[in-house]
């Protein structure tokens, strides 16, 4: 019961055996950070909406059939949840390998080799090759924007910059075109990116990105630096008036 | 008795080849193939790639000689950005360079080719390797291996590691160099010094030993093309390109690479990945043999006038004195690599020495400017050259690598004729003289991985066929 905070209307959860207090809404990534659980995530981003996509957030639920996403899944009173089961543990590294071998991610070679969250996570998992076959789709970068590159061989899919772009910055330039494994990204319904009226060249899309797939022109092999914090303080700093904090 | 010998796989080279031996009725070699049997195909995956990407993918090609294509992509991205980069920018792709080439020269001499110099070409297979040479000679492999990590050690410094870094960029290079790597830089260079010293001495006083080698081993007139300051000083980075012929009558100078299409012509064989450029000048793809011009360390000497540092001109002189004003034997590429590595080094010790060295200023920035660009550096092998073509925007939409082990294509198969003929009687292969064939690519330190753009060391595969083209013998050595 020690790490039991009491508040009014709570809801009691345990994480991994650590029993916490929670309130309504909060999912169950809130509460199992707050627990000093290590999920991992690549889509889910503080400051932006909840998108689910990417997968590595699964756990364990009490109760359930099957793996929850801890982004997108609300907590419930006396709800138990475990974090780093060996189950738990190989989906993550499924999940990932499918992530490497759906796409062209040749870190050796990549703008965000060392500064990408997908190649740490890949360590993370201890993924030391990928048992399902490469995929090796045939997309072309996207440079035609004087201060942006977009690679989509490099992208995942975790939309961390159409929602930066739509709720952050209010231009809404990014979005998801086609369904399923085809699905692909856009700028300003399919112009390319030089070409789209609506870019405000803020670069936050590029600075939120996980991995490779958006970077600033001109930069080597390496040499992508992302700042992931950026939304999360500016959501914050609008809604409640916290502007220090950032250097 | 005629027939054809293969050998495959060729040891102790980069890559993978073969070698087909073809006999006459009498059982003399009538003519000596030399396969390049891999490929890998960078001209075409590189295309779609942003133009930034370039140095360091391309540098992939390569775990020997990185820095080489790193400089020639960075040197083409220059050229599309239309940048001239800052001069300590120039200072640190020069150190890198210089560095790569100790290095490089040190791996061919010590691990590669001083088993067959120091053991005997006819020493046993199972001892004539490295292991074999630091048994027996542990002070020279020891030497070798120093001076390697010394080479290597400054390409660190430079691009961020010793094998597959990515400090140097289209626009200059990508951090200055501190002052704490700068001193501890220099002090190894006195180490250095010693050890290319003591080993052009030990190798000059083998050559004696060789007087049969040094007469077979691609002895034959042909062009010599290299990159030679506008004095006339040896050059590995910029200058123009200088051309020779065997009797140092000046074919062509200052030439721009850039211009390389207007005097090289590039022939394709279908019995092997390796393309033969050629001098467009006497050959044509009809027969390119007329066009036959050599590279690396042996041109590189020939095309010069002098060395530009006191002790690798004292060098040269004893070299010319020895094989003449345009050494003309592919075995004295072993002589003029130490000459280099001498010569690097002094180089080497004058760079650190110039605080200028440490300027933080080394990254030109610019767009997209050009639509063509054209980089050439000299690669330990030889003249290297990288051609890309751009969109508007940057992307790669063409590539073309000419390496310096297909430059040398020509001759390399010219040389392993000459071998066979003198030492091949009949579809019997003895071990020495198997081992003379391949000592005779390894004398131009062929870099199959790169000249394909091709992965994997080197096995060695000869196969003796007869007039009608049926094999008669093979040797392979994995």
């Amino acid at each position: 019961m020690a790490n039991r905070r009491a508040r009014p209307n709570g809801l009691n959860v345990t994480i991994d055996g650590v029993e916490m207090s929670a309130v309504e809404g909060e999912s169950v990534l809130d509460v199992a950070r707050r627990a000093g659980a290590a999920i991992p995530t690549l889509c889910y981003l503080d400051g932006l909406s909840v998108h689910g996509g990417c997968r590595v957030c699964l756990v364990e639920v009490d109760g359930e059939h099957a793996p929850r996403l801890a982004c997108s899944t609300p907590v419930t009173d006396e709800m138990e949840v475990r974090t780093a089961t060996e189950a738990i543990t190989e989906h993550r590294r499924i999940v990932v390998e499918l992530l490497f071998a759906e796409g062209n991610h040749i870190c050796a070679v990549c703008v965000s080799n060392g500064s990408c969250e997908l190649q740490d996570l890949a360590s993370e998992v201890g993924m030391d090759h990928v048992r399902f076959p490469y995929q090796y789709p045939d997309r072309a970068a996207d440079a035609s924007h004087p201060k942006y590159v977009f690679d989509p061989q490099r992208c995942i899919l975790c939309t961390r910059c159409v929602r930066a772009c739509a709720e952050i910055e209010g231009a809404h330039v990014w979005d998801v075109a086609a369904r399923g494994a085809d699905s692909y990204l856009v700028t300003e319904l399919n112009l390319p990116w030089g070409e789209a009226p609506s870019c405000t060249w803020c670069g936050k899309c590029v600075t939120v990105c996980p991995t490779g797939a958006l970077a600033f022109k001109g930069r080597a092999i390496g040499e992508m630096e992302h700042d992931t914090d950026l939304v999360g303080f500016l959501a914050r700093a609008r809604t409640e008036g916290e502007w220090e904090g950032r250097s | 008795m005629h027939g054809t010998h293969v050998i495959d796989p060729v040891t102790r080279i980069e890559g993978h080849a073969k070698i087909t031996l073809r006999l006459d009725e009498q059982g003399t070699v009538d003519d000596a193939r030399f396969h390049v049997t891999e490929f890998r195909g960078f001209e075409d995956f590189c295309r779609g790639r942003p133009v930034t990407e370039m140095p360091a993918l391309t540098a992939r090609t390569c775990g020997i000689c990185p820095v080489s294509h790193l400089l020639a992509s960075a040197k083409a991205g220059d050229a599309i950005l239309a940048v001239a980069i800052p001069p300590a920018a120039e200072r640190l792709r020069r150190l890198a360079n210089l560095g790569q080439i100790v290095q490089s020269h040190a791996l061919s001499f010590f691990h590669l080719s001083a088993p067959d110099l120091l053991l005997g070409m006819d020493a046993a297979p199972a001892s004539r390797n490295l292991f074999g040479l630091a048994a027996s000679e542990p002070e020279v492999a020891r030497r070798g291996i120093r001076l390697r990590q010394f080479g290597q050690e400054i390409i660190e410094a430079v691009s961020g590691r010793r094998i597959h870094g990515s400090g140097i960029v289209a626009g200059g290079v990508a951090q200055p160099l501190s002052e704490e790597t700068r001193a501890a830089l220099r002090g190894w260079v006195g180490e250095a010094r010693t050890a290319a010293a003591d080993t052009l001495d030990l190798f000059v006083g083998l050559l004696d030993g060789f007087a049969r080698e040094v007469d077979s081993f691609g002895r034959f007139p042909s062009l010599y093309l290299a990159h030679c300051g506008a004095d006339g000083t040896w050059e590995h980075y910029g200058g123009g390109l200088r051309v020779m012929d065997e009797d140092g009558n000046v074919v062509a100078d200052g030439m721009d690479p850039a211009d390389y299409r207007s005097f090289l012509g590039e022939w394709g064989n279908e019995d092997s990945y390796l393309k033969s450029p050629y001098w467009k000048a006497l050959a044509s793809d009809d027969d390119p043999m007329p066009g036959i011009y050599r590279v690396g360390p042996l041109a590189r000497l020939n095309v010069c006038d002098a060395m530009g540092t006191p002790e690798a001109d004292a060098a040269l002189a004893a070299y010319r004195e020895r094989a003449g004003r345009v050494a003309s034997s592919s075995f004295y590429y072993h002589y003029a690599r130490l000459i280099e590595v001498l010569g690097c080094v002094e180089q080497i010790d004058g760079l650190l020495a110039d605080d200028a060295i440490t300027d933080p200023h080394v990254r030109a920035d610019a767009g997209i400017n050009r639509s063509r660009g054209v980089g050439a550096s000299e690669a330990p092998r030889g003249t290297l050259f990288h051609d890309y073509e751009v969109d508007a925007h940057g992307v790669i939409t063409g590539v073309n690598m000419l390496i310096a082990t297909g430059q040398n294509n020509l001759a390399m198969n010219r040389t392993v004729l000459q071998i066979a003929r003198e030492f091949v009687t009949g579809p019997e292969i003895p071990d020495g003289v198997l081992n003379r064939i391949e000592a005779g690519i390894r004398a131009f330190d062929p870099c199959l991985s790169c000249s394909t753009h091709a992965l994997g060391q080197m096995p060695f595969f000869v196969r003796v066929v007869g007039p009608d083209g049926s094999p008669l013998a093979e040797v392979r050595r994995d």
